[in-house]
C-alpha cells in the first residue's frame, strides 16, 4: 500500500505499459481513449470559459466596453457552440463514461474498441472544422442556428453546422458502444439489478444520443444545403417553414440537456454513496427515473415554441410534460439526500461538488417548473431568467458532476492525490462564484432584460458587475485546479488501490488499473456501495 | 496486429456473445438510422399538407414504371443477401460470394436508372429550391417536393453506395476465406444493413412515386 511497495512490485499499468506517441494514439484501450477525451474536452472547456469571460467583461458597463456588437454576437454565439457541443454534451459519458464504465461492470474493453477510437478522431475532426469556422470569421446566429437568419447570414454558418454534424457522429457512436457494452459485457454476478447507477445513467444517456442525435444531424444538414442551394425548406420565401426547423432542432436539443444532466446524475449517485458510507436510498427508483426523464424529455420540446405562434393548446400540453420532468428530478434529489441522512458523511471535495450540485439542480430546476408555465415563461421568454435558468440546470450539474468526478476519480485514473485542502478552497470558489454569477441573472431577466443584447439601461449595471465578478471568481477557481491538479500529476501523493475507502465496482481494479483492467475475472458478490457487510480490501 | 488475424474477441466470454454484440450494435446503429430518415418523411408530411395539390402533380413528372423496376430489383437483391447469409450458416462460401455479387449487380442496376432519372429532371429542370425551372408547376410547393425528392432518394442513393462497398467488402472477404459456418458475423450485420436500405425504399417509392 505504501509508495515504495507500490514501486517495488510496478506492476505495469495502462499508463506505463506502453508510453510512444503512437501507442496512445491508435490505442483502442477505452481507459486510454476516456484520458484522451479527457483532455480534449478540457480545452473545449478553457475556450468556451474563455468565451464567456469576454462576455463578462464587455457586460461589465451599459454601453461599448472592449468589443464591437459584432464582435459580441459572435463572442456568444461560438461560447454557446463551444460549451454546448464540444464540451458539456461529450463531457462526461466520453470521459468518464469511457473510462469506468467497462470497469464497473467487471469487462476488460468496450464491445467495440476501433470504433470507440474512431469516436475519439472524429470528435477531434468535428472540433476543428468548427474552430476553423469560428477562426474564419465565426458564427452570430447564436447556439441554435434559428432559421431564417442562419439561412442568410453572411457568417461562416455552414463549417460550425458541419462540425456539430460530424461531433454527433461521434456522440451515436459512443452510445451504441456503452449500450451492446452494458447488454454483453457484464462479468458473472453483475446482474441488472446490481449495475452501479453511473452506469444506469449513461445507458439511459445513450439511448437519448442514439434516438435523437440523428434528427439533429439532418437538421443541420438541411441548414446547410439551405445555405448553400436553397433548396428552400425553412425559407419562407420560397413556401418553406422556419418553425420546422425549431420542432426538429428541440425535438433533439430538449432532449440534449438530459444528454447533460443524466450522466451528471450518474456521477453524483456514486459519489453520494462514497462519502456518506451507505449504499444509495432507492436504486430502483433513482434507475427507473433516469427513464422517466429520457422519455418525457421526448414530448416536451414544445415548451421552447411558446411563443412561435404554436396553439394554446399544444403549449398547455408541452408545459404539463415539461413540468413532470421535475417530478423525476425531484425522486433523484430526495433519494441523494435520503442517502446521505444518517450517513457517516466524510466532507471531502468530491462530496462538497455534490452538494453544490444538488442545490443548483434544485434551484434551476424549481424555476425550470416555473417557466414551463405558459403564462409566465411568455414575461420571461429570451430574457436573462431564461439563461439564469438553463445556466443554473445545465452548467450547474454538468460542472458540478464532472468536478465531482473529475476529483473522485482522479486518482483512479491517474494514481496520484490530489491537494485535499487547495481543492477545497477551489471548490468553494467554485460553488460560490457560480451562484454569484447567476442569481443575478435571475433578477436582471425578471427586470426584463433580454438575453444576448449588448446594451443594457444603466440601472441594470450593478447587477451585471456582481456577474461578472462572480465569472471572475470561476475563472481563478478553475485556473486553481488547473494547477493542483498538474502539479499532483508529477508531485501528488501516490495513491492507494482505493483512497476514499469506496465501495463501488470500478475500485475491484488497480489504481491507476492495467492495461486489461483486471489481474483476474472480478467477482462481485454484494450489491454496489454495500458498506453493511465486511469486506477485506481485495484488488482482481 | 497478432490479435487482428483471430476473429475472436477473448473479451467476449463466448463467441455467441461476441455475434449478439455485433448484432445488438447494429440494430441500435439501424435504429439511429430510422430516425435520420424520419426527418425528411416529417418534412414530406408538413409540405404535402401545406401545398396537396402541387405535390400530387408533381409526383405525376417521375417515372412511376421504372421505379417499380428499382423495387424489383432492390427486392431481389435483399433476397440475395438473404441466401448468401442462409449459405454461410451452413458453411458454402463460394455460394454466398455469389449470392452478394448477384445483390451488387441488382443494387448497380438500380443506381444506373436513378441516376437515368436524375438526368431527365436536370433537363427539366425539376431541380430543388433555387434551381428549379419547370415551368408547368407553381414554384411554391413545386420546388419543395423537388427538394424532398432528391434529399430523400439522394440520401437513399449514398446509404445504398454505402451499402455496395459493405457487400463488396463481403465478397472480398469471401474470397479469402474469411468466413466459416462458425464465423460469420459480419455477412449478417452487412446483410442487416442491405436489408435497411431496401426497407426505406419500401416506404420512399410509394410516397414519392404512387400517392395520389
Amino acid at each position: 500500500m505504501n509508495p515504495s511497495m507500490a514501486g517495488s512490485l510496478a506492476e505495469p499499468d495502462y499508463l506505463n505499459h506502453e508510453t510512444t506517441v503512437r501507442s496512445w494514439l491508435l490505442t483502442r484501450d477505452h481507459k486510454r481513449i476516456g484520458v484522451m477525451f479527457l483532455v480534449l474536452v478540457i480545452f473545449a472547456l478553457l475556450l468556451g470559459g474563455t468565451f464567456a469571460m469576454l462576455l463578462r467583461i464587455e457586460l461589465l458597463t451599459p454601453g461599448p466596453t472592449i468589443m464591437g456588437p459584432m464582435t459580441y454576437n459572435r463572442v456568444f454565439t461560438l461560447h454557446g457552440v463551444t460549451m454546448v457541443w464540444l464540451f458539456m454534451i461529450p463531457a462526461i459519458p466520453s470521459a468518464f463514461g469511457n473510462f469506468v464504465l467497462p470497469l464497473m461492470l467487471g469487462a476488460k474493453e468496450v464491445a467495440f474498441p476501433r470504433l470507440n477510437l474512431a469516436s475519439v478522431y472524429i470528435y477531434a475532426a468535428g472540433a476543428a472544422l468548427t474552430l476553423f469556422g469560428m477562426v474564419w470569421s465565426g458564427a452570430d446566429t447564436g447556439w441554435t442556428f434559428y432559421t431564417p437568419y442562419s439561412t442568410t447570414s453572411p457568417t461562416a454558418v455552414t463549417p460550425i453546422l458541419l462540425g456539430v454534424f460530424i461531433i454527433g457522429f461521434s456522440t451515436i457512436i459512443t452510445g451504441l458502444n456503452f449500450i451492446t457494452t452494458t447488454h454483453t459485457l457484464r462479468a458473472p454476478g453483475m446482474h441488472w439489478s446490481r449495475i452501479p447507477l453511473f452506469v444506469w445513467a449513461i445507458y439511459g444517456t445513450s439511448v437519448i444520443q442514439v434516438v435523437a442525435t440523428p434528427v439533429l444531424a439532418m437538421v443541420l444538414v438541411l441548414v446547410a444545403l439551405e445555405r448553400v442551394a436553397g433548396v428552400g425548406i425553412f425559407d419562407p420565401t420560397r413556401g418553406g417553414d422556419p418553425v420546422l426547423f425549431q420542432h426538429m432542432f428541440w425535438f433533439y436539443s430538449h432532449p440534449a440537456v438530459y444528454i447533460m444532466v443524466l450522466p451528471a446524475m450518474g456521477v453524483i449517485s456514486e459519489v453520494v454513496c462514497a462519502f456518506s458510507r451507505k449504499n444509495i436510498f432507492g436504486y430502483r427508483m433513482i434507475a427507473a427515473s433516469t427513464f422517466g426523464i429520457a422519455f418525457v424529455g421526448f414530448f416536451s420540446w414544445g415548451h421552447h415554441m411558446f411563443v412561435s405562434g404554436q396553439s394554446t393548446f399544444g403549449s398547455g400540453i408541452f408545459g404539463v410534460l415539461s413540468m413532470l420532468v421535475a417530478i423525476f428530478t425531484a425522486i433523484k434529489i430526495f433519494n441523494w439526500v435520503a442517502t446521505m441522512y444518517g450517513g457517516a458523511i466524510d466532507l471531502k471535495v468530491p462530496l462538497l461538488y455534490v452538494l453544490g450540485f444538488i442545490f443548483l439542480l434544485t434551484f434551476g430546476g424549481m424555476t425550470g417548473v416555473a417557466v414551463a408555465t405558459t403564462s409566465l415563461d411568455v414575461h420571461w421568454h429570451d430574457t436573462y431568467f431564461i439563461v439564469a435558468h438553463f445556466h443554473y440546470i445545465m452548467v450547474g450539474s454538468v460542472l458540478m458532476a464532472f468536478l465531482a468526478a473529475l476529483h473522485y476519480w482522479w486518482p483512479k485514473m491517474f494514481g496520484r492525490l490530489f491537494p485535499e485542502r487547495w481543492a477545497f478552497v477551489a471548490a468553494c470558489t467554485i460553488i460560490f462564484g457560480f451562484i454569484v454569477t447567476f442569481l443575478p441573472q435571475f433578477l436582471l431577466g425578471n427586470m426584463g432584460m433580454p438575453r444576448r443584447y449588448y446594451q443594457y439601461p444603466s440601472e441594470m449595471q450593478w447587477l451585471n458587475v456582481l456577474s461578472t465578478a462572480g465569472a471572475s471568481l470561476l475563472a481563478f477557481g478553475f485556473g486553481l485546479i488547473g494547477i493542483y491538479l498538474l502539479w499532483s500529476l508529477r508531485y501528488g501523493k501516490v495513491s492507494p488501490a482505493s483512497p476514499w475507502g469506496s465501495r463501488g465496482y470500478e475500485w475491484f481494479s488497480a489504481s491507476p488499473p492495467g492495461p486489461h483492467n483486471f489481474r483476474e475475472p472480478p467477482r462481485f458478490e454484494r450489491e454496489v456501495h454495500d458498506y453493511t457487510v465486511s469486506e477485506a480490501p481485495h484488488v482482481y | 496486429m497478432s490479435t487482428e488475424t483471430t476473429p475472436w474477441r477473448e473479451y467476449f466470454g463466448s463467441r455467441e456473445n461476441q455475434s449478439q454484440a455485433a448484432q445488438l450494435g447494429m440494430w441500435i446503429f439501424l435504429g439511429s438510422e430510422v430516425l435520420l430518415f424520419a426527418n425528411l418523411f416529417v418534412g414530406y408530411a408538413v409540405y404535402r399538407y401545406y401545398y396537396p395539390e402541387v405535390f400530387v402533380e408533381a409526383s405525376h413528372h417521375l417515372a412511376a414504371g421504372w421505379a417499380a423496376v428499382q423495387t424489383l430489383l432492390l427486392v431481389t437483391s435483399s433476397l440475395c443477401v438473404a441466401l448468401a447469409v442462409h449459405y454461410i450458416r451452413s458453411g458454402r462460401a463460394f455460394w454466398m460470394g455469389v449470392a452478394l455479387l448477384a445483390a451488387m449487380v441488382l443494387g448497380l442496376g438500380f443506381l444506373v436508372i436513378k441516376g437515368w432519372e436524375y438526368w431527365k429532371h436536370w433537363t427539366e429542370g425539376a431541380l430543388p429550391g433555387e434551381y428549379y425551372r419547370l415551368a408547368e408547376l407553381p414554384e411554391r410547393g413545386g420546388s419543395l417536393f423537388f427538394t424532398l425528392y432528391f434529399l430523400l432518394t439522394g440520401l437513399h442513393a449514398v446509404h445504398m453506395l454505402v451499402g455496395l462497398s459493405v457487400l463488396g467488402w463481403l465478397v472480398w472477404g469471401a474470397l479469402v476465406g474469411r468466413y466459416t459456418a462458425e464465423y460469420h458475423v459480419p455477412v449478417e450485420v452487412g446483410g442487416l444493413y442491405w436489408h435497411l436500405v431496401d426497407v426505406f425504399w419500401l416506404f420512399i417509392y410509394p410516397l414519392l412515386y404512387l400517392v395520389e
